[in-house]
């Protein structure tokens, strides 16, 4: 027995096993539109204690799983019908596949009987999502149902964690069996998430930390999925070894810490890009050398040792040639490691990294006064000022806003940024912000989106009313496709082929949606509209007209060494003459 | 250079394009693949050759590993083994040409397994290097068909792990599964 129900139950459905084993499994909300194929699910829904969303696409629903899963480590879940129901979805189990977010995948596919007849709302989902899938299933009968749920939640959320599709024909849903949960126990022969290394291999990788004069840590996704942050922490400040982070990494390592250096490469802080390329040591944590963190493979940290801890073996030496890999859930590695990190003095080496900082300063153009022109790193630094103090979550999109958020949001803790980053795909954001604050419904959640993404999934404003959830939108709209611009800019002699935007007036959308809304234009409204947006009883979207042609520095073009970066023109620093 | 790699599998639908799509997309070369039954029914077992460095070789292994069903991977590149190829290779073999190209077979010890008034096929297993040589002193006579398996292979001596897709020394996952629902 377990929460008073049986273990054992004759002649349930498919469709019912379907929402008793979620139940078990922990589910209390799943993300879904319904359709021919999966309607006995929906039908066998009223039976059920989860709580249904209806999305407004099925791309919404995965990134809304994808949103869930990152703001409270738990697995989401997305439902959808067969066919366009089910390729919908493809995009967000992509994101979630590249980032190492758990979620679950409910598709209703034709009756078993039908498969391969190219039926009405026929397809291949398990065929088309193979690649971007942890791993995926097609059930034909009801008595499959409970074990293949057990096993898709146990593998999406074990190891390196990742999305799982399950497509159930529609007689699967419809036919009766007997429910047996014990016996439904996963079979994975096969499935090894829990891996750790060798003893020989921890002694080879603290002695590269004691002889190192110039460490640095690099710290990834890992640490927050692995939930290391106490442990990381204590190392760096054990050991003296200061930290740079990835964009997904942004929330591992306090970013008031006195060690912490910022994010690194593509449009990371200078200084970081350069102690990089300076270290003689780098430390791994959780993440994997993007091309996005690393520029030029060739020319990257040629003087560094490497140590890398990565839960996932497949990691180890693809892209970076690791002298010592530690493979290893890094909380774990890490509780084995600290009882032998020795405190060395680093302070030479913190010393030349903080003159580092001083010489990018003047790209630092957050406390800049107000010159009549609205910035995008005006908005997001005083987005951070107003709500730093709370248990605030930034879920961004893909493009300049979410480099100025990633720059000028200091993040605090674990899970306080969401944003799609290893896909970089835009229209995640206020779906991926649906999610979390459905998770989370205590947190404040800050929706900050381009012009570009936002109109990529914004018919789920009203999910977000329909729900009556309250999620905060700030649109950063320079009626460009602002990062693709500024590619154009540098790289194809300012020729802005199909990037001006023509939008809508946003504020009049949000209002036809029934969310309170306004436009901003300059600097002085941005904390009025912010503190506004927070004491309303509701959803608020504020559409921020920022300068049209600003430019996120600085920037290590793609194949480029990552110390060789494209800075700032002193043109910026200019229009503050007014000081 | 050429690895050879013994693949265990999950004898369940799907699982070759699983393997297939895996090296496909990792742009890894496969140069043959073989699966067939094993002595266990809910077994299957793959023997892939692949192009591949030392360090494309291992990463090759764990991304092998990383598929839910793949049970067991064996890298014998490096280990003494038995490595066969199958192929059946059609002759023209005219009248004054047939006692040639019989002799020929007989020193390469292949089977002559259709015998037709204007060609003859050969069977032939082996190493892929012996089928190789037969080939090359069969086309000055005119080669007109040819299938290759590609190749099988087995570790020499002592048996590898034991592989079973419900017994009990790669049970860890399913151990671990009663301890965290």
């Amino acid at each position: 027995m377990r929460d008073g129900k049986p273990m054992t139950q004759k002649n349930m459905t498919g469709a019912s096993i379907l929402w008793e084993c979620l139940e078990r499994e922990g589910v209390q909300h799943v993300f879904g539109y319904p359709g021919g194929a999966i309607l006995p699910a929906y039908d066998a829904l009223k039976g059920s204690k989860i709580h249904h969303i209806l999305v407004r696409h099925e791309q919404g629903a995965t990134h809304m799983a994808d949103g869930y899963a990152r703001a409270s480590g738990q697995v989401g879940v997305a439902v959808a019908t067969s066919g366009p129901g089910a390729t919908n979805m493809v995009t967000g189990i992509a994101t979630a596949m590249l980032d190492s977010s758990p979620i679950v995948c409910i598709t209703g596919q034709v009756g078993s009987k039908l498969i391969g007849s190219d039926a009405f709302q026929e397809t291949d989902i398990t065929g088309v999502t193979l690649p971007i899938t942890k791993h995926n299933y097609l059930v034909t009968h009801a008595s499959e149902v409970a074990r293949t749920i057990r096993e898709a939640f146990y593998v999406a959320r074990s190891g390196r964690p990742g999305p799982v599709l399950v497509d159930i024909t529609k007689d699967a849903q419809q036919t009766t069996c007997e429910f047996d949960w014990e016996a439904a126990k996963p079979q994975l022969p096969g499935y090894r998430p829990d891996l750790s290394p060798e003893q020989e291999e921890y002694e080879q990788a603290l002695e590269l930390i004691h002889n190192s004069k110039r460490p640095v840590i690099l710290a990834g996704h890992g640490i927050i999925i692995s939930g290391a942050m106490n442990e990381v922490r204590e190392f760096a400040e054990r050991a003296g070894i200061p930290v740079a982070l990835t964009l997904l990494g942004l929330g591992a390592f306090p970013a008031s810490h006195p060690l912490n250096l910022g994010m690194m490469g593509m449009h990371g802080e200078a200084w970081v890009n350069h102690t990089i390329q300076e270290a003689d040591l780098l430390l791994a944590f959780g993440m994997r050398f993007d091309d996005r963190v690393t520029g030029n493979l060739k020319t990257y940290a040629s003087n560094a040792k490497k140590i890398h801890i990565e839960i996932d073996p497949a990691e180890i030496n693809k892209n970076v040639k690791v002298d010592v890999p530690l493979v290893g859930d890094l909380r774990e590695v890490l509780h084995e490691l600290l009882p032998h990190v020795e405190t060395i003095d680093r302070s030479e080496w913190l010393d030349s990294i903080d003159k580092l900082k001083g010489d990018a300063a003047v790209r630092d153009i957050q406390n800049l006064p107000d010159s009549g022109h609205l910035y995008a790193a005006h908005v997001i630094n005083d987005l951070w000022r107003e709500t730093r103090d709370g248990d605030t979550v930034v879920v961004t999109d893909v493009g300049q806003h979410q480099m100025w958020e990633a720059q000028y949001y200091k993040h605090e803790k674990a899970r306080s940024l969401i944003t799609s980053g290893g896909l970089g795909t835009m229209g995640f954001a206020l779906p991926a912000a649906i999610g979390a604050k459905v998770a989370r419904p205590e947190s404040e959640v800050w929706v900050v989106v381009g012009d570009g993404g936002f109109q990529m999934t914004l018919c789920e404003l009203a999910t977000i009313v329909q729900e009556k959830l309250k999620v905060h939108i700030a649109i950063i709209n320079n009626g460009f496709l602002g990062m693709v611009r500024q590619w154009q800019e540098f790289f194809y002699e300012r020729n802005y082929a199909a990037t001006p935007l023509l939008n809508p007036d946003f504020a009049k959308l949000g209002e036809a949606y029934g969310i309170r809304s306004m436009t901003v234009t300059e600097r002085s409204q941005v904390v009025p509209s912010v503190q506004a947006a927070r004491q309303h009883d509701g959803p608020v979207l504020i559409n921020f007209r920022v300068e049209q042609e600003d430019t996120v520095y600085p920037m290590v073009a793609a194949g480029a060494a990552l110390h060789e970066m494209i800075r700032r023109p002193s043109k910026i620093v200019e229009t503050a003459a007014d000081e | 250079m050429l690895n050879t790699y013994v693949v265990y599998v999950e004898n369940k639908p799907g699982v070759l394009t699983r393997v297939a799509s895996l090296f496909r997309r990792r742009a890894f070369n496969i140069d043959s693949l073989t699966v067939g039954r094993t002595e266990k029914p809910e077994v299957s077992r793959m023997t892939i050759t692949v192009d591949a460095d030392h360090d494309q070789a291992r990463r090759i292994e764990a991304n092998l590993y990383k598929l839910v069903n793949v049970l067991l991977v064996e890298n014998i590149t490096n280990q003494p083994a038995i490595v066969r190829d199958l192929a059946m290779i059609k002759v023209a073999a005219t009248h004054e040409a047939r006692s040639h190209v019989l002799e020929l077979a007989s020193v390469f010890r292949a089977r002559v397994v259709d015998v037709a008034p204007e060609s003859l096929t050969i069977e032939i297993t082996g190493a892929e290097d012996k089928i190789d040589g037969l080939l090359e002193v069969l086309r000055p006579y005119g080669v007109l068909e040819m299938v290759r398996t590609g190749i099988v292979a087995m570790r020499r001596g002592k048996s590898s792990a034991p592989v079973s897709a419900s017994g009990s020394d790669l049970d860890v996952a399913e151990e671990d599964v009663s301890h965290s629902v």
